[in-house]
């Protein structure tokens, strides 16, 4: 298992610059996941290490080795593509077994090895078969087989999970997390779905058009994103944005908009004290409020539309023009049409920069 | 009429005049052919003139040596062209599936020799292969070589070289047709599998290529087995029988020894081998929709 150094790695295609140059080390035996919204070059990211795509600038290093003029089969990956990628010609066997069968191992060791990931993935019984008589689930295993067998150094992951339907996302998402424990490997998974993201990662680099956004554990980007587009895309359901202005009153912060008047926490004054523009954007999560107004500070929403979900209900309310999402415990129910007050935990709330998006 | 009949019949009614074209364009001659082949048929004969002689034409090519010669120049000129196209075709495919610069006009260049007429093509390898002033024989006494007696001795040969150059293409554009639908990331896969170039082209590229590349196989034999022009305008059967391909036959006992009940007769030979192949063509492509169905209705069961 190598340490993997992306080296300001850039790729165009044509005059299209897909990724400027990124800087990116995936730790040995660490399970990343790469995610951000179509297009952000995650995709690409993952086809360059997999050598299945040229890069235009930079290096990649496996253990300080390059190898950006390696062919893929010389790079020890096995991967996982999206629509599955298997061989329609071949069974599931032969699918599961290619690699090692080019790679002329042994009969025995090859029919032990597709044995057993076949009984670990529940698709021992339908080794016979041929991929278009599987179903979507059925196909998904045997793609995810056929990299297992392999016991390459680093296994790559391109958005595995989204041709199936949400229950079997859930489960297969399920049985990754269990996978991912016993297998000390590494691993790089692409995904534009941040709850994949979250469950899976042992590290999230989030990306937007080529550039890392940043990059930590779950916990990290969740408690501590570092600008606007983090903190939304980061969480479910995502983080209320309104637009306010930084004022002074009564020695202390606060920040005012249409709607509300909220004073800022106290460890934040000194760092916002300084901020030149007092333009900001307030973050407040969906989690942030209770329903009991004297905890935190108050603030009137006018509830639209309230969305039952077993313990905890979605309130789709209004805060002036904007749109607010609140989410509380199902069992104080605030009937659809009401306004409330409702209490902001001010320690949760994050203060964006308006032009800029970063946090402050 | 009752209306519930009316409509039943309506369908019918309104394919009847496309039905009764196709009657009389392509039933009627086949018609008269089959019943002319059982006939004694001279060509200042009209057909009802003629005298009946039962299955006389088809027995008495049966002992023809000649047909039988015809039969088999047909045979080996079909499967040797055939082959041989198959192989270049597909390989040519394999080699120019890339997108380097430049590459679709060579791909349209080609695939010139199919635009030509067959006519034209015949001529011109004549000319060709004309034993004084033709390209092949000048560039060989050139380098100090001796000619070649190209339309000659080596007749057959000749008129397989010209047939391979203006029908190779026609594989070599279906073949590359197939080989640029097939899924990409199942050949990305195998890249990531370890597969090498040749690995790939073996183990993943001509398997999934291979029902296009069976169908185009048969296509070009049924095409083969039915040369004409090019064989007539090149060396007319000769020298001897041996370039006298069936469709060569066929004409020339038609209106040169103006047996037109033995020419329908030796149509109706040829027939029965192009259903055959047209038969198992169509039989290869309902295996291949029966096997989808199945393999389907396999995996609904377990979804």
């Amino acid at each position: 298992m190598p340490e993997i150094v992306f080296d300001k790695v850039e790729k165009s295609f044509g005059s299209v610059k897909v990724l400027p140059p990124i800087d990116l080390t995936l730790a040995d035996g660490e399970f990343t996941v790469l995610v951000g919204p179509s297009g952000c070059g995650k995709s690409t990211t993952l086809r360059i290490l997999a050598g299945l795509e040229s890069l235009s600038g930079g290096e990649i290093y496996f253990d300080g080795t390059p190898i950006s003029r390696l062919e893929p089969k010389e790079r020890d990956i096995a991967m996982v593509f999206q629509d599955y990628a298997l061989y329609p010609h071949m069974n599931i066997a032969q699918n599961m077994s290619f690699a090692l069968r080019l790679a002329k191992a042994p009969k025995a060791e090859i029919d032990e090895k597709v044995q057993r990931v076949g009984k670990m993935l529940g698709i021992a019984h339908l080794l016979n078969r041929k991929p278009a008589e599987l179903s979507g689930g059925q196909r998904q295993r045997v793609a995810m087989g056929r990299a297992l067998v392999r016991d390459a150094g680093t296994f790559l992951f391109d958005e595995p999970l989204s041709n199936l339907d949400a229950k079997l996302r859930g489960k297969m998402r399920t049985e990754l997390a269990e996978m991912r424990d016993s297998i000390d490997k590494n691993m790089v998974y692409v995904t534009h779905d941040q709850v994949e993201a979250m469950t899976l990662g042992d590290r999230i680099v989030v990306m937007k058009d080529g550039i890392i956004q940043q990059q930590g554990t779950p916990e990290e980007l969740f408690k501590s994103p570092v600008n606007q587009f983090v903190a939304g895309f980061i969480g479910s359901p995502p983080m209320n944005f309104l637009e306010g202005e930084l004022i002074e009153e009564k020695g202390k912060l606060w920040i005012r908009g249409e709607g509300f008047l909220v004073p800022i926490a106290k460890d934040a004054q000194s760092r916002l004290q300084d901020a030149s523009d007092r333009k900001v954007i307030a973050g407040i999560r969906p989690s942030s409020f209770t329903t009991d107004p004297t905890i935190g500070a108050p603030i009137d929403l006018q509830v639209i539309v309230s969305e039952y979900l077993g313990a905890l209900s979605v309130l789709a309310t209004k805060c002036g023009e904007n749109e607010v999402l609140v989410e509380v415990p199902s069992a104080s129910p605030i009937p659809s049409g009401a306004a409330h007050t409702f209490g902001i935990n001010t320690e949760d709330l994050m203060i964006f920069d308006r032009a800029s998006g970063v946090r402050l | 009429m009752k209306t519930a009949t009316l409509n039943r019949l309506t369908p019918y009614i309104f394919m009847a005049p496309a039905a009764l074209i196709m009657i009389i364009a392509l039933l009627y001659p086949l018609g008269y052919m089959i019943y002319g082949s059982f006939r004694a048929w001279d060509p200042s004969q009209t057909l009802s003139e003629t005298e009946f002689v039962g299955l006389k034409n088809y027995i008495s090519l049966l002992n023809d040596p000649n047909f039988h010669e015809s039969l088999a120049v047909t045979l080996k000129f079909a499967f040797v062209v055939v082959s041989i196209e198959m192989v270049l075709g597909v390989g040519l495919a394999l080699l120019l599936d890339r997108n380097i610069r430049g590459m679709s006009i060579l791909r349209t260049l080609f695939i010139l020799p199919m635009m030509i007429a067959p006519v034209v093509v015949g001529l011109m390898w004549r000319y060709m292969y004309h034993p004084t002033v033709g390209t092949f024989n000048r560039f060989l006494k050139s380098i100090g070589l001796d000619g070649v007696d190209w339309l000659g001795q080596h007749a057959l040969m000749s008129v397989i070289i010209a047939d391979i150059w203006q029908w190779t293409p026609f594989i070599f554009i279906l073949s590359l047709a197939a080989l640029q639908s097939l899924p990409s990331s199942a050949l990305e896969a195998s890249r990531i599998d370890g597969a090498t170039g040749w690995q790939q082209i073996w183990h993943i590229k001509l398997p999934l290529m291979m029902p296009v590349l069976i169908v185009t196989c048969l296509l070009r034999l049924i095409d083969a087995f039915k040369v004409l022009e090019v064989i007539l305008v090149m060396t007319e059967g000769g020298p001897g029988l041996s370039t006298e391909i069936l469709a060569l036959r066929i004409s020339r006992t038609a209106t040169e020894f103006r047996e037109l009940g033995t020419a329908a007769a030796m149509s109706n030979y040829l027939l029965i081998l192009l259903m055959l192949l047209t038969a198992s063509m169509f039989a290869y492509t309902k295996f291949q929709e029966a096997r989808a169905a199945r393999l389907a209705a396999h995996a609904k069961e377990d979804d």
